[in-house]
């Protein structure tokens, strides 16, 4: 965490003339390059993007978005959060919800309910699924639900003041009692398997190669838009406040500010990001369920975190990439070892590169003087 | 001497008076019981029974050794080759084309619990405790007049009332109104759960009003008694998980509560503990299985030693040079505990593996009629006390104690007075890690030991220590105990997993109200 207050860009400007034009090249990459290599270049062609890799991709965009939330709540504000997947979760569920009304009557017992309801003997829909068939209540479901939640969660835990190792257990516990929630049957949310087999999304059918090129620029786009958000945020005053909690909060509080607040706002805002990412991944992976709340999972993201450098913006999604990315290559190749690696990552990462793989970088280029 | 000469004795007359009755079964009823269709079968050996012959008994067993023969409408008992005619007990050769007499499932069951009811008779009360416990479920009309039989020949009293109990049991499906009467009022001293079944059941069928209402009494006097039985039960199984959870948060009380370290491995290391247990008792298997029962008592310092070892390992490689970092303390043991696990998952597969009790540790003791307390439950219950006694008296009272309690409150100041931190710090971490042993130990009597053993309890564990509060002992242990009680009692009204969320959803509130936890130490450790 030292140096990182070192590294802050002055205010009032988020980009420099580079980082404007990378940002345009990451976008145009996203939209126009990727879905040219895969659609228009032959699959003979060593240019080719496979279906496989722009899933993976799309995939890994969404975890980016993940580490970029939880980099705003632990990286600046110092806040360890180890409840994201939960958000991750709920934000996929709601969008699930909506990709099974869509399914229709093509499920396996040619019914208007889901298949896990007609096998489970339901005869209407429950009371959390009236306007599920709706696409833009969905949507909404999808911020509204996860906020809520953090907002609630926040606002008891922050004005009680609980912080550090506490509140991170807590949030433990948080996705842990959710999982065993969403495990359950009688919850309505398709208990083990959760969801899955999804065929349309607004009408149109969801495993052809236009929609996956499509929902990954669209994840790609929504990360850019998000990084871009969360420049101008750390670059704000609001943003000082953060960092200033995160080195000493006595000091903010005795100096006339209110923590809470700021807390309460940047935490609930992380969770709705986290949320978006899940409900962007879902029609992406074709399946959620509740093994995505396990503690595990959102200790993963707080490694997608570290691993690129807490406290800048670009270090989370490079983490992100290159821990996923790893997670692919092992789990095909030596399957036996991804998680020797993951945990020596954890212990590496922790004990060698407190700023992660940008803190490395940024050592080569300045030598120590 | 004299007690031993008096059981000679009264074995000899016994068999003598086996010998004497025999003569009552003659060779024409055991060839009814033998052969025919099952229901003149179970018609024939009914009356027998009925007649309380004890020369029934040797005859029952050989049927159901099949070692009854049929040939030429008689039937003959042969055993180690030699053959004698049934009945009469006369030697006999056995003519050629004899067919074994075959008993279908039915058949067995009733030879089985006829078995049972002349045991009724055994001069040995435990045997006729026995007996009684087996015909409860196989009680039938008729049985009748032999329970009858046994109840007037019977001298202890309380099994005097539990044949009376049997034979209620019975008349209470009787086509006899007073008959019927009778039995529903007998039943209200019942203490068991099947009776309570029964009556209910017999409440459904019921047509008379005045055995309705007398039934209806009965079974409220029979509810009221088993509730009594059921409630504790359930404070025994509340403060055995409570006793459970104690051992398992014990060892986070050290590294968490006293030294600050978060260690998210403390449920790999209990891992750890639950299958240097398992490999202990394969090596009494395989080289000394005379003394299997015993390896519980070498397993438990072999888990302790285990774990502290790779406790000791992990603080001198990681954690000591995390000390004050929480957040990367848990990250780092995170990760090390996803490589203890897949270590484990390498050597010894990804299945759970068995670990049998000892055979002094299985088996329960019956308290009530429902409610019986298994052994390795109390053993466990005893074992959490004793770690903890322990723990208390090495923190309170001995030097090492009062070295790690120095640290926790000032490390600085105990440096300055010339304690080496370092080394306290790496014997607190290794006690923590060995308890972590202990609990693995305890766990694998009782539960599957697999990769995943720790995973299940870590949350658990840190919500005692955080409801407990940090930093003493006894905060831990209310904590243990009373999640173990609320949680089995939530359990009772709502379902496991509801309760395990209710209980979650309470910690987290009764965090805002208690930030410090139930035992905060007092004092002005400012926040960092």
């Amino acid at each position: 965490m030292t140096g990182a207050s070192l590294t802050l860009q002055p205010r009032g400007q988020l980009f420099g003339t580079g980082g404007w034009l990378a940002l345009v090249a990451a976008v145009g990459v996203i939209t126009v390059g990727v879905p040219l290599l895969n659609l228009v270049v032959s699959e003979g062609s060593a240019f080719h993007l496979s279906d496989y890799t722009v899933s993976l991709a799309g995939k890994i965009l969404c975890y980016a978005i993940c580490a970029l939330a939880m980099d705003l709540i632990w990286g600046y504000t110092g806040i360890l959060s180890l409840g994201h997947g939960l958000f991750f979760s709920l934000g996929g569920y709601a969008m699930g919800m909506y990709l099974m009304r869509q399914i229709g009557r093509d499920g396996q017992y040619k019914s208007d309910m889901p298949d896990f309801m007609v096998f489970l003997n339901w005869k209407t829909f429950p009371w959390h699924w009236t306007f599920s068939d709706s696409f833009v209540f969905q949507l909404a479901m999808v911020v509204l639900v996860p906020g809520l939640l953090a907002f609630v969660f926040g606002w008891f835990a922050f004005r009680s003041r609980i912080k550090g190792v506490y509140f991170s257990i807590i949030t433990q516990a948080m996705t842990f009692a959710a999982m065993l929630l969403f495990f359950r049957n009688e919850t309505g949310f398709g208990g083990n398997n959760g969801f899955t087999d999804f065929k349309r999304i607004l009408g149109l059918p969801i495993a052809t190669e236009h929609m996956r090129v499509t929902l990954f620029a669209i994840t790609g786009c929504t990360l850019v838009a998000f990084f871009v958000m969360a420049r101008a945020i750390v670059n704000s005053k609001y943003g000082r406040v953060l960092q200033a909690i995160r080195d000493a909060e006595s000091r903010v509080m005795f100096t006339g500010y209110n923590p809470v607040a700021y807390k309460l706002s940047i935490w609930t805002l992380s969770a709705v990001m986290c949320a978006i990412a899940g409900a962007l991944y879902v029609p992406q992976v074709g399946i959620i369920n509740p093994s995505e709340m396990s503690p595990a999972a959102s200790i993963e993201i707080a490694i997608w975190t570290a691993v690129g450098g807490r406290a800048t913006l670009i270090g989370p999604i490079i983490g992100a990439v290159f821990v996923n990315g790893a997670k692919s290559w092992f789990t095909a190749a030596f399957p036996e070892f991804w998680l020797f690696f993951l945990g020596a990552l954890f212990i590496a990462v922790t004990l060698f590169l407190p700023n992660g793989l940008i803190g490395l970088l940024r050592q080569r280029k300045e030598p120590r003087a | 001497m004299r007690g031993f000469f008096r059981r000679l004795l009264a074995s000899a007359l016994l068999c003598l008076l086996v010998a004497s009755r025999a003569l009552a079964l003659t060779p024409d009823e055991a060839l009814r019981i033998a052969s025919g269709d099952n229901d003149a079968r179970i018609a024939a050996l009914a009356e027998r029974l009925a007649a309380a012959d004890a020369a029934l008994l040797p005859y029952l067993r050989a049927l159901l050794a099949d070692e009854v023969k049929l040939a030429g409408g008689k039937a003959y008992i042969v055993r180690d080759g030699k053959a004698v005619e049934a009945g009469s007990g006369a030697a006999a050769t056995l003519p050629d084309g004899a067919e074994d007499v075959l008993n279908n499932n039915r058949m067995r069951r009733e030879l089985e619990s006829a078995v049972a009811a002349l045991a009724l008779f055994s001069p040995e009360r435990d045997r006729r405790a026995d007996a009684l416990r087996q015909l409860r479920d196989q009680v039938d009309e008729g049985k009748l007049g032999l329970l009858e039989k046994a109840e007037a020949q019977e001298t202890d009293a309380t099994l005097k009332a539990q044949i009376g109990m049997l034979k209620s049991a019975v008349l209470i499906s009787s086509a006899d109104k007073d008959k019927r009467l009778f039995a529903a009022r007998a039943l209200a001293d019942s203490h068991e759960p099947a009776t309570r079944s029964l009556l209910l059941e017999r409440l459904g069928v019921e047509g008379d009003v005045q055995v309705k209402q007398t039934i209806q009494t009965s079974l409220n006097a029979v509810e009221s008694r088993l509730a009594w039985g059921e409630r504790f039960g359930l404070l025994f199984t509340g403060a055995s998980l409570g006793s459970i959870l104690l051992l398992v948060a014990l060892g986070l009380a050290i590294t968490y509560g006293l030294m600050g370290v978060i260690n998210m491995a403390h449920g790999e290391l209990m891992m750890i503990g639950a299958y240097a247990t398992y490999v202990v008792q394969n090596l009494f298997r395989s080289f000394m299985p005379g003394a299997f029962d015993a390896y519980i008592v070498a397993a438990i310092p072999v888990a302790f030693v285990a774990s502290a070892l790779i406790g000791v390992l992990l603080e001198r490689t990681v954690i000591r040079w995390l000390y004050g970092r929480p957040l990367e303390t848990l990250l780092a043991t995170w990760g090390i505990s996803l490589i203890l696990m897949q270590t484990v998952r390498s050597t010894f597969g990804a299945q759970n593996v068995g670990v049998e009790n000892p055979s002094w540790l299985s088996g329960g003791v019956q308290v009530l009629p429902n409610l019986t307390l298994p052994y390795n439950r109390i053993a466990i219950l005893v074992f959490a006390a004793l770690v903890l006694a322990a723990m208390a008296w090495l923190i309170a009272r001995t030097r090492l104690g009062l070295f790690v309690r120095g640290v926790t409150q000032n490390r600085r100041m105990a440096a300055c007075v010339g304690v080496n931190t370092a080394r306290v710090d790496m014997a607190a971490f290794a006690l923590g890690a060995g308890i972590a042993g202990l609990a693995g130990c305890a766990l694998s009597q009782i539960g599957n030991v697999g990769p995943d053993l720790g995973q299940s309890y870590i949350v658990d564990a840190f919500m005692v220590v955080v409801l407990g509060g940090v930093g003493q002992l006894i905060g831990t242990v209310v904590a243990a105990l009373g999640l173990g009680v609320i949680n089995k009692f939530l359990e009772g009204l709502a379902g496991a997993v509801l309760a395990k969320i209710m209980v979650l959803v309470f910690i987290v509130v009764f965090i805002q109200k208690r930030p410090q936890g139930l035992f905060a130490l007092k004092g002005r450790s400012a926040e960092s």
